[in-house]
Protein backbone atom coordinates (compact mmCIF):
# COMPACT_ATOMS: atom_id res chain seq x y z
CA UNK A 1 0.00 0.00 0.00
CA UNK A 2 3.16 2.05 0.20
CA UNK A 3 2.45 3.60 -3.23
CA UNK A 4 -1.02 4.89 -1.82
CA UNK A 5 0.06 6.51 1.65
CA UNK A 6 -0.03 10.32 1.26
CA UNK A 7 3.19 12.37 0.43
CA UNK A 8 2.69 13.96 3.54
CA UNK A 9 2.38 13.36 7.49
CA UNK A 10 -0.66 14.11 9.59
CA UNK A 11 1.04 17.07 11.14
CA UNK A 12 1.41 19.02 7.87
CA UNK A 13 -2.00 18.33 7.26
CA UNK A 14 -3.02 19.88 9.65
CA UNK A 15 -0.56 22.94 9.34
CA UNK A 16 -1.82 23.47 6.29
CA UNK A 17 -5.72 23.57 7.01
CA UNK A 18 -4.50 26.42 9.82
CA UNK A 19 -2.22 28.16 7.22
CA UNK A 20 -5.33 28.53 5.22
CA UNK A 21 -7.81 30.00 8.14
CA UNK A 22 -4.85 32.78 8.37
CA UNK A 23 -5.16 34.14 4.89
CA UNK A 24 -5.63 38.24 4.86
CA UNK A 25 -5.02 38.51 8.09
CA UNK A 26 -2.12 40.95 9.02
CA UNK A 27 -1.06 39.81 12.68
CA UNK A 28 -1.62 36.12 14.04
CA UNK A 29 -0.42 35.72 17.64
CA UNK A 30 0.37 32.30 18.99
CA UNK A 31 0.75 31.30 22.34
CA UNK A 32 2.23 28.64 24.65
CA UNK A 33 2.60 24.85 23.73
CA UNK A 34 1.34 25.42 20.29
CA UNK A 35 3.49 24.28 17.30
CA UNK A 36 1.24 23.07 15.11
CA UNK A 37 -0.46 26.68 15.16
CA UNK A 38 3.05 28.29 15.29
CA UNK A 39 3.95 26.44 12.39
CA UNK A 40 0.64 27.59 10.44
CA UNK A 41 1.22 30.94 11.11
CA UNK A 42 5.17 30.84 10.21
CA UNK A 43 4.20 29.33 6.88
CA UNK A 44 1.59 31.85 6.25
CA UNK A 45 4.33 34.56 6.81
CA UNK A 46 6.41 32.80 4.48
CA UNK A 47 3.40 32.70 1.57
CA UNK A 48 2.35 36.52 2.53
CA UNK A 49 6.00 37.24 1.60
CA UNK A 50 6.18 39.68 4.49
CA UNK A 51 2.54 40.98 4.65
CA UNK A 52 2.04 38.99 7.78
CA UNK A 53 3.34 39.48 11.21
CA UNK A 54 3.75 36.53 13.36
CA UNK A 55 4.14 36.92 17.60
CA UNK A 56 5.31 33.44 18.85
CA UNK A 57 4.79 33.20 22.29
CA UNK A 58 8.24 32.18 24.68
CA UNK A 59 10.07 32.40 21.09
CA UNK A 60 12.97 35.43 21.22
CA UNK A 61 13.68 35.85 17.87
CA UNK A 62 9.91 35.04 16.16
CA UNK A 63 8.07 37.76 18.83
CA UNK A 64 8.69 41.27 18.68
CA UNK A 65 7.56 42.84 22.10
CA UNK A 66 9.39 44.78 24.24
CA UNK A 67 6.80 46.00 26.69
CA UNK A 68 6.88 42.42 28.34
CA UNK A 69 3.80 40.11 29.15
CA UNK A 70 1.09 42.58 28.73
CA UNK A 71 1.90 43.62 25.44
CA UNK A 72 0.39 40.60 23.77
CA UNK A 73 -2.90 41.51 25.24
CA UNK A 74 -2.37 45.16 25.45
CA UNK A 75 -2.24 44.86 21.27
CA UNK A 76 -5.22 42.45 21.00
CA UNK A 77 -7.55 44.97 23.27
CA UNK A 78 -6.65 47.47 20.71
CA UNK A 79 -7.36 45.37 18.06
CA UNK A 80 -3.99 45.19 16.72
CA UNK A 81 -4.02 41.38 16.38
CA UNK A 82 -6.19 39.50 13.66
CA UNK A 83 -6.35 36.23 15.01
CA UNK A 84 -4.79 33.40 17.64
CA UNK A 85 -5.24 30.27 18.41
CA UNK A 86 -7.20 28.33 21.91
CA UNK A 87 -7.36 24.67 22.66
CA UNK A 88 -9.06 23.02 25.28
CA UNK A 89 -9.01 20.16 27.19
CA UNK A 90 -13.07 20.29 26.77
CA UNK A 91 -14.82 22.63 23.99
CA UNK A 92 -18.68 22.49 23.53
CA UNK A 93 -21.37 22.82 20.81
CA UNK A 94 -21.69 26.83 22.18
CA UNK A 95 -17.77 26.67 21.48
CA UNK A 96 -17.33 27.20 25.00
CA UNK A 97 -13.61 25.76 26.26
CA UNK A 98 -12.63 24.69 29.18
CA UNK A 99 -8.61 24.47 30.68
CA UNK A 100 -9.13 24.20 33.94
CA UNK A 101 -10.41 20.70 34.69
CA UNK A 102 -13.08 18.54 35.21
CA UNK A 103 -14.63 18.13 38.91
CA UNK A 104 -16.91 19.99 41.22
CA UNK A 105 -14.90 23.30 41.31
CA UNK A 106 -12.06 23.63 42.62
CA UNK A 107 -12.16 20.08 44.03
CA UNK A 108 -11.54 19.09 40.33
CA UNK A 109 -10.92 15.36 39.59
CA UNK A 110 -8.63 16.04 36.54
CA UNK A 111 -6.77 19.20 36.42
CA UNK A 112 -5.44 21.02 33.11
CA UNK A 113 -2.80 23.81 33.25
CA UNK A 114 -5.22 26.80 33.64
CA UNK A 115 -6.79 29.37 31.34
CA UNK A 116 -3.89 31.46 30.53
CA UNK A 117 -5.15 34.27 28.42
CA UNK A 118 -8.41 32.92 27.30
CA UNK A 119 -10.53 34.63 28.81
CA UNK A 120 -9.68 37.72 27.52
CA UNK A 121 -8.05 37.09 24.20
CA UNK A 122 -11.18 34.80 23.15
CA UNK A 123 -13.35 37.82 23.95
CA UNK A 124 -10.95 40.51 21.65
CA UNK A 125 -9.72 38.75 18.74
CA UNK A 126 -11.56 39.14 15.77
CA UNK A 127 -10.33 35.69 14.07
CA UNK A 128 -9.81 32.86 17.23
CA UNK A 129 -9.42 29.45 15.54
CA UNK A 130 -9.89 26.59 18.01
CA UNK A 131 -7.92 23.50 17.10
CA UNK A 132 -7.97 20.16 19.27
CA UNK A 133 -6.09 17.65 17.50
CA UNK A 134 -7.92 14.63 19.44
CA UNK A 135 -11.13 14.33 18.18
CA UNK A 136 -13.07 12.50 21.02
CA UNK A 137 -16.26 12.34 23.02
CA UNK A 138 -14.02 12.85 26.10
CA UNK A 139 -13.00 16.74 24.51
CA UNK A 140 -16.01 17.29 22.51
CA UNK A 141 -18.58 17.26 24.89
CA UNK A 142 -21.94 18.48 25.20
CA UNK A 143 -21.21 20.94 27.83
CA UNK A 144 -18.00 22.09 29.14
CA UNK A 145 -17.18 21.09 32.96
CA UNK A 146 -15.56 24.57 33.61
CA UNK A 147 -15.58 27.72 30.99
CA UNK A 148 -12.29 29.45 30.74
CA UNK A 149 -13.61 31.33 28.13
CA UNK A 150 -17.01 31.57 26.84
CA UNK A 151 -17.65 30.83 22.50
CA UNK A 152 -20.70 33.52 22.96
CA UNK A 153 -21.43 36.22 24.96
CA UNK A 154 -24.91 38.39 25.64
CA UNK A 155 -26.21 41.30 23.63
CA UNK A 156 -24.47 44.32 25.32
CA UNK A 157 -21.15 42.99 25.92
CA UNK A 158 -17.77 44.54 24.45
CA UNK A 159 -16.97 41.61 22.35
CA UNK A 160 -15.19 42.10 18.48
CA UNK A 161 -13.64 38.81 18.87
CA UNK A 162 -14.26 35.10 18.91
CA UNK A 163 -14.48 31.71 17.27
CA UNK A 164 -14.32 31.42 13.64
CA UNK A 165 -13.21 28.00 13.06
CA UNK A 166 -12.53 24.68 15.16
CA UNK A 167 -9.78 21.99 13.22
CA UNK A 168 -9.58 18.83 14.76
CA UNK A 169 -7.18 15.41 13.71
CA UNK A 170 -10.40 14.15 11.99
CA UNK A 171 -12.49 17.50 10.38
CA UNK A 172 -12.91 21.05 10.06
CA UNK A 173 -15.84 22.96 11.46
CA UNK A 174 -17.08 26.63 10.90
CA UNK A 175 -18.54 28.52 13.60
CA UNK A 176 -21.73 30.79 13.93
CA UNK A 177 -21.79 33.43 16.11
CA UNK A 178 -25.00 34.48 15.50
CA UNK A 179 -27.08 30.50 15.90
CA UNK A 180 -24.11 29.65 18.70
CA UNK A 181 -23.59 26.26 16.28
CA UNK A 182 -21.02 24.35 14.70
CA UNK A 183 -21.33 23.31 11.52
CA UNK A 184 -19.19 20.80 9.24
CA UNK A 185 -17.19 22.41 6.71
CA UNK A 186 -14.67 19.15 5.97
CA UNK A 187 -13.17 15.78 6.62
CA UNK A 188 -9.72 14.93 6.44
CA UNK A 189 -8.70 12.33 4.20
CA UNK A 190 -9.11 9.17 5.95
CA UNK A 191 -12.05 10.27 7.59
CA UNK A 192 -16.04 10.16 6.99
CA UNK A 193 -18.90 12.17 8.29
CA UNK A 194 -20.04 9.26 10.22
CA UNK A 195 -16.96 8.69 11.99
CA UNK A 196 -16.50 12.40 12.93
CA UNK A 197 -20.06 12.15 14.48
CA UNK A 198 -19.39 9.07 16.15
CA UNK A 199 -16.57 10.82 17.98
CA UNK A 200 -18.53 14.28 18.66
CA UNK A 201 -20.37 14.68 21.46
CA UNK A 202 -22.45 18.24 20.70
CA UNK A 203 -25.07 18.90 17.88
CA UNK A 204 -23.75 20.49 14.83
CA UNK A 205 -25.22 21.06 11.49
CA UNK A 206 -24.20 18.78 8.48
CA UNK A 207 -24.59 20.02 5.03
CA UNK A 208 -25.51 17.47 2.17
CA UNK A 209 -21.93 17.16 0.63
CA UNK A 210 -18.92 17.08 3.01
CA UNK A 211 -16.09 17.73 1.03
CA UNK A 212 -12.98 16.53 1.97
CA UNK A 213 -10.10 18.80 3.26
CA UNK A 214 -7.14 19.48 0.90
CA UNK A 215 -4.22 18.23 1.43
CA UNK A 216 -1.38 20.16 1.48
CA UNK A 217 0.29 21.78 -1.66
CA UNK A 218 3.87 19.96 -2.64
CA UNK A 219 5.61 23.61 -2.63
CA UNK A 220 4.38 24.63 1.05
CA UNK A 221 5.85 21.19 2.03
CA UNK A 222 8.93 22.26 0.83
CA UNK A 223 8.85 25.37 2.90
CA UNK A 224 7.57 23.32 5.54
CA UNK A 225 9.72 21.03 5.85
CA UNK A 226 12.95 23.40 5.06
CA UNK A 227 12.76 26.92 6.46
CA UNK A 228 10.03 26.55 8.84
CA UNK A 229 11.07 23.56 10.65
CA UNK A 230 13.92 25.68 11.34
CA UNK A 231 11.99 28.39 12.59
CA UNK A 232 9.69 26.51 14.82
CA UNK A 233 12.77 24.67 15.92
CA UNK A 234 13.87 27.50 18.35
CA UNK A 235 10.46 27.22 20.61
CA UNK A 236 9.73 23.90 19.91
CA UNK A 237 12.72 21.56 19.40
CA UNK A 238 11.01 18.62 20.41
CA UNK A 239 8.42 18.97 17.82
CA UNK A 240 10.59 20.30 14.86
CA UNK A 241 12.59 17.09 15.52
CA UNK A 242 10.14 14.82 16.19
CA UNK A 243 7.99 16.27 13.00
CA UNK A 244 10.71 17.27 10.34
CA UNK A 245 13.89 15.70 11.89
CA UNK A 246 14.89 19.68 12.24
CA UNK A 247 17.26 21.40 14.53
CA UNK A 248 17.54 25.55 14.96
CA UNK A 249 18.40 26.89 12.11
CA UNK A 250 20.29 30.83 11.99
CA UNK B 1 15.26 53.84 50.49
CA UNK B 2 18.29 51.99 51.75
CA UNK B 3 20.55 50.95 48.71
CA UNK B 4 20.83 48.02 47.40
CA UNK B 5 22.39 44.95 49.71
CA UNK B 6 25.34 42.38 48.20
CA UNK B 7 24.89 39.26 49.65
CA UNK B 8 25.29 35.50 49.01
CA UNK B 9 22.88 32.95 48.03
CA UNK B 10 21.99 31.17 50.84
CA UNK B 11 21.38 34.23 52.55
CA UNK B 12 19.12 35.99 49.77
CA UNK B 13 17.06 32.48 50.30
CA UNK B 14 17.11 32.87 54.19
CA UNK B 15 15.79 36.25 54.00
CA UNK B 16 12.55 35.12 51.98
CA UNK B 17 9.92 34.24 55.08
CA UNK B 18 7.75 31.72 55.16
CA UNK B 19 4.55 32.53 54.01
CA UNK B 20 5.63 35.36 52.20
CA UNK B 21 3.34 36.60 48.82
CA UNK B 22 5.90 35.96 46.40
CA UNK B 23 6.03 37.05 42.49
CA UNK B 24 7.66 34.21 40.01
CA UNK B 25 8.13 35.16 36.38
CA UNK B 26 7.03 33.01 33.36
CA UNK B 27 9.37 29.95 32.29
CA UNK B 28 10.60 32.12 29.05
CA UNK B 29 11.70 35.30 31.58
CA UNK B 30 14.37 34.82 33.80
CA UNK B 31 13.64 32.18 36.26
CA UNK B 32 15.50 32.31 39.39
CA UNK B 33 15.83 28.24 39.62
CA UNK B 34 19.33 28.98 41.95
CA UNK B 35 17.47 31.10 44.40
CA UNK B 36 14.83 28.32 44.18
CA UNK B 37 17.09 25.40 44.85
CA UNK B 38 18.39 27.47 48.03
CA UNK B 39 14.92 28.09 49.32
CA UNK B 40 14.25 24.31 48.87
CA UNK B 41 17.27 23.27 50.77
CA UNK B 42 16.53 25.73 53.50
CA UNK B 43 13.66 24.26 53.85
CA UNK B 44 10.85 27.50 53.09
CA UNK B 45 7.24 26.90 54.14
CA UNK B 46 3.85 28.10 53.08
CA UNK B 47 4.82 30.41 50.19
CA UNK B 48 1.98 32.43 48.46
CA UNK B 49 2.87 32.66 44.90
CA UNK B 50 2.06 34.73 42.29
CA UNK B 51 3.02 33.35 38.60
CA UNK B 52 3.65 36.41 36.56
CA UNK B 53 1.55 35.09 34.54
CA UNK B 54 2.27 31.36 34.24
CA UNK B 55 5.13 28.94 36.02
CA UNK B 56 6.74 26.14 35.06
CA UNK B 57 9.28 23.59 36.85
CA UNK B 58 10.06 26.62 39.88
CA UNK B 59 6.20 26.44 40.97
CA UNK B 60 6.02 22.47 40.37
CA UNK B 61 8.97 22.13 42.59
CA UNK B 62 7.91 23.94 45.20
CA UNK B 63 4.64 22.72 45.05
CA UNK B 64 5.78 18.94 45.43
CA UNK B 65 8.28 19.87 47.82
CA UNK B 66 5.54 21.36 49.77
CA UNK B 67 7.02 24.46 50.41
CA UNK B 68 3.68 26.27 48.97
CA UNK B 69 0.32 27.10 50.24
CA UNK B 70 -1.22 28.38 47.48
CA UNK B 71 -0.85 29.80 44.48
CA UNK B 72 -2.60 32.14 41.93
CA UNK B 73 -1.85 32.02 38.27
CA UNK B 74 -3.28 31.93 34.77
CA UNK B 75 -1.52 28.08 34.21
CA UNK B 76 1.28 25.86 35.72
CA UNK B 77 3.12 23.73 32.82
CA UNK B 78 5.74 22.22 31.44
CA UNK B 79 5.37 23.79 28.18
CA UNK B 80 6.61 21.78 25.52
CA UNK B 81 7.31 18.83 28.24
CA UNK B 82 3.46 18.28 29.32
CA UNK B 83 1.79 19.23 32.17
CA UNK B 84 3.21 20.36 35.50
CA UNK B 85 2.93 16.91 37.37
CA UNK B 86 3.47 18.15 41.08
CA UNK B 87 0.61 21.01 40.63
CA UNK B 88 -1.64 18.59 38.96
CA UNK B 89 -1.69 16.17 41.74
CA UNK B 90 -1.71 18.76 44.61
CA UNK B 91 -4.73 19.99 43.18
CA UNK B 92 -6.74 16.28 42.50
CA UNK B 93 -5.50 15.53 46.17
CA UNK B 94 -6.49 19.15 47.63
CA UNK B 95 -3.56 20.06 48.95
CA UNK B 96 -2.98 23.20 47.23
CA UNK B 97 -5.44 26.52 47.01
CA UNK B 98 -5.31 27.61 43.75
CA UNK B 99 -6.75 30.97 42.92
CA UNK B 100 -7.45 30.86 38.88
CA UNK B 101 -6.56 33.94 37.22
CA UNK B 102 -6.13 35.27 33.36
CA UNK B 103 -2.29 36.50 32.13
CA UNK B 104 -3.71 39.87 31.12
CA UNK B 105 -5.44 40.18 34.85
CA UNK B 106 -2.37 39.47 36.35
CA UNK B 107 -0.49 41.87 34.74
CA UNK B 108 -2.87 44.37 35.20
CA UNK B 109 -3.39 44.05 38.51
CA UNK B 110 0.05 44.67 38.83
CA UNK B 111 0.47 47.38 37.21
CA UNK B 112 -2.81 49.15 39.15
CA UNK B 113 0.13 48.32 42.11
CA UNK B 114 2.65 49.97 40.23
CA UNK B 115 0.55 52.91 39.87
CA UNK B 116 -0.44 53.01 43.41
CA UNK B 117 -3.69 52.81 41.98
CA UNK B 118 -6.61 50.24 44.29
CA UNK B 119 -8.17 48.94 41.23
CA UNK B 120 -7.31 48.43 37.31
CA UNK B 121 -10.36 47.90 34.31
CA UNK B 122 -9.97 45.16 32.17
CA UNK B 123 -11.59 44.05 28.94
CA UNK B 124 -13.10 40.31 28.36
CA UNK B 125 -13.31 37.46 31.01
CA UNK B 126 -16.82 38.28 31.09
CA UNK B 127 -19.43 35.19 31.32
CA UNK B 128 -16.27 32.97 32.07
CA UNK B 129 -16.10 30.82 35.71
CA UNK B 130 -13.02 32.61 36.22
CA UNK B 131 -14.64 35.25 37.11
CA UNK B 132 -17.31 33.71 38.70
CA UNK B 133 -15.26 32.31 41.21
CA UNK B 134 -13.12 35.12 41.87
CA UNK B 135 -15.30 37.07 44.76
CA UNK B 136 -12.70 39.95 45.11
CA UNK B 137 -13.03 40.55 41.39
CA UNK B 138 -16.32 43.32 40.38
CA UNK B 139 -18.04 44.02 37.24
CA UNK B 140 -19.66 47.73 37.12
CA UNK B 141 -20.85 49.69 33.58
CA UNK B 142 -18.06 51.57 31.85
CA UNK B 143 -19.22 55.30 33.46
CA UNK B 144 -18.00 56.97 30.34
CA UNK B 145 -20.63 54.82 27.88
CA UNK B 146 -23.71 56.26 26.83
CA UNK B 147 -25.51 52.82 27.80
CA UNK B 148 -24.89 49.78 29.63
CA UNK B 149 -21.27 48.61 29.68
CA UNK B 150 -19.89 46.23 31.57
CA UNK B 151 -16.70 46.14 32.64
CA UNK B 152 -14.21 44.08 35.39
CA UNK B 153 -12.49 45.65 38.06
CA UNK B 154 -9.53 43.94 39.32
CA UNK B 155 -7.79 44.72 42.73
CA UNK B 156 -4.14 45.94 42.70
CA UNK B 157 -1.82 42.79 43.38
CA UNK B 158 1.33 43.74 45.60
CA UNK B 159 3.37 40.79 46.51
CA UNK B 160 5.64 40.89 49.48
CA UNK B 161 8.38 39.82 46.96
CA UNK B 162 9.78 39.88 43.52
CA UNK B 163 12.12 37.29 43.06
CA UNK B 164 14.31 36.83 39.54
CA UNK B 165 17.31 36.13 37.98
CA UNK B 166 19.24 38.78 35.23
CA UNK B 167 22.39 38.81 33.51
CA UNK B 168 23.78 41.59 35.20
CA UNK B 169 23.74 43.97 38.03
CA UNK B 170 26.08 46.89 38.81
CA UNK B 171 27.55 48.03 42.11
CA UNK B 172 25.07 50.81 42.55
CA UNK B 173 21.85 47.62 42.42
CA UNK B 174 21.12 48.39 38.61
CA UNK B 175 19.66 45.61 37.18
CA UNK B 176 19.69 44.79 33.05
CA UNK B 177 16.42 43.04 32.45
CA UNK B 178 17.02 44.05 28.62
CA UNK B 179 13.28 43.55 26.71
CA UNK B 180 11.54 41.40 30.10
CA UNK B 181 9.92 44.28 30.69
CA UNK B 182 7.26 42.34 32.61
CA UNK B 183 9.80 41.73 35.40
CA UNK B 184 9.81 45.85 35.67
CA UNK B 185 6.03 45.69 36.41
CA UNK B 186 6.62 42.68 38.80
CA UNK B 187 9.46 45.11 40.80
CA UNK B 188 7.54 48.48 40.34
CA UNK B 189 4.81 46.51 42.06
CA UNK B 190 5.96 44.07 44.99
CA UNK B 191 7.10 45.76 48.40
CA UNK B 192 11.11 44.31 47.63
CA UNK B 193 12.81 43.03 45.14
CA UNK B 194 15.85 39.95 45.10
CA UNK B 195 18.02 39.53 42.34
CA UNK B 196 19.87 37.21 41.38
CA UNK B 197 22.56 37.67 38.25
CA UNK B 198 24.92 36.09 36.17
CA UNK B 199 27.78 38.94 36.75
CA UNK B 200 28.59 41.95 38.15
CA UNK B 201 28.76 44.39 35.65
CA UNK B 202 31.47 46.73 35.63
CA UNK B 203 30.27 50.02 35.16
CA UNK B 204 27.27 51.97 35.57
CA UNK B 205 24.10 50.25 33.50
CA UNK B 206 22.24 53.83 33.59
CA UNK B 207 25.13 56.05 32.26
CA UNK B 208 24.56 54.66 28.44
CA UNK B 209 21.41 55.41 27.08
CA UNK B 210 21.74 51.59 25.00
CA UNK B 211 21.65 49.84 28.50
CA UNK B 212 19.95 52.11 30.52
CA UNK B 213 16.80 51.48 28.16
CA UNK B 214 16.63 47.90 29.53
CA UNK B 215 17.83 48.46 33.28
CA UNK B 216 15.85 48.56 36.23
CA UNK B 217 17.09 51.11 38.67
CA UNK B 218 18.73 49.89 41.71
CA UNK B 219 15.51 51.93 43.56
CA UNK B 220 13.59 48.71 43.52
CA UNK B 221 15.78 46.73 43.99
CA UNK B 222 16.59 45.21 47.55
CA UNK B 223 19.18 42.17 47.23
CA UNK B 224 21.37 40.79 44.85
CA UNK B 225 23.14 37.24 45.07
CA UNK B 226 25.68 35.85 42.34
CA UNK B 227 24.91 33.05 40.67
CA UNK B 228 26.35 31.79 37.48
CA UNK B 229 24.36 29.89 35.53
CA UNK B 230 21.28 30.40 37.85
CA UNK B 231 18.42 30.14 35.82
CA UNK B 232 19.21 26.29 34.79
CA UNK B 233 17.33 24.29 33.90
CA UNK B 234 15.63 27.52 32.33
CA UNK B 235 17.52 29.24 29.83
CA UNK B 236 18.81 32.35 30.02
CA UNK B 237 17.90 35.17 26.68
CA UNK B 238 20.68 34.92 24.57
CA UNK B 239 23.22 33.34 26.96
CA UNK B 240 22.16 30.02 27.20
CA UNK B 241 18.98 27.69 25.95
CA UNK B 242 17.04 25.50 28.62
CA UNK B 243 18.46 21.78 29.28
CA UNK B 244 15.43 20.30 27.36
CA UNK B 245 17.20 16.88 28.60
CA UNK B 246 16.87 17.36 32.22
CA UNK B 247 13.56 19.25 31.73
CA UNK B 248 12.45 15.79 29.97
CA UNK B 249 13.52 14.03 32.68
CA UNK B 250 11.62 16.04 35.21
CA UNK B 251 8.83 15.73 33.79
CA UNK B 252 9.06 12.00 33.80
CA UNK B 253 10.11 11.43 37.06
CA UNK B 254 8.00 13.90 38.78
CA UNK B 255 5.03 12.13 37.66
CA UNK B 256 4.92 9.85 40.77
CA UNK B 257 5.75 11.05 44.19
CA UNK B 258 8.43 8.59 44.73
CA UNK B 259 10.07 9.76 41.45
CA UNK B 260 9.89 13.43 42.60
CA UNK B 261 11.27 12.73 45.62
CA UNK B 262 14.08 10.73 43.50
CA UNK B 263 14.51 13.44 41.83
CA UNK B 264 15.41 15.72 44.31
CA UNK B 265 17.68 13.49 46.70
CA UNK B 266 19.33 12.94 43.08
CA UNK B 267 19.55 17.05 42.87
CA UNK B 268 20.13 17.97 46.60
CA UNK B 269 17.66 19.63 46.85
CA UNK B 270 15.85 19.07 50.43
CA UNK B 271 17.66 16.79 52.63
CA UNK B 272 14.47 16.74 54.60
CA UNK B 273 11.98 14.68 52.53
CA UNK B 274 14.40 12.03 51.50
CA UNK B 275 16.40 12.17 54.92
Amino acid sequence: MSADAPAWRREELLIAVLARLLDGVEHVAVGASSPIPGAAALLQRALSKGAMRVSVLGSRRHNPFTEGGRELFDCAAQGRIGAFFLGGGEIDGEANINLVGMGDYPRLDVRFPGSFGSAYLYMLVPRVILFREEHSRRVFVPKVNFVSAPGTSDPGVYRPGGPHALVTGMACFDFDRTRRRFSLASVHPGHDAAGVAAETGFDYDVPSAVPETAPPPPEWLELLRGRIAGELAETYPKFASTVFGASAAA
Amino acid sequence: MASTQFIDLADLADRIPDGAFVALPPDYSNVPMALTHALLRRPVRDLRLLCVPTSGIQADLLIGAGAVASIECAAVSLGEQGPAPRFTAAVVADRLTVIDSTCPAIHAALQASEKGLPFMPLRGILGSDILQHRPDWKVMDNPFAEGPDPIVLLPALQPDLAIFHARWADRQGNVWLGRRRELMTMAHAARRSFVTVEAFFDGDLLAEDELAAGTLPGIYVDAVALAPRGAWPMGLADLYAPDTAHLAGYARQARTEDGFRAYMAANHLEPSLVG
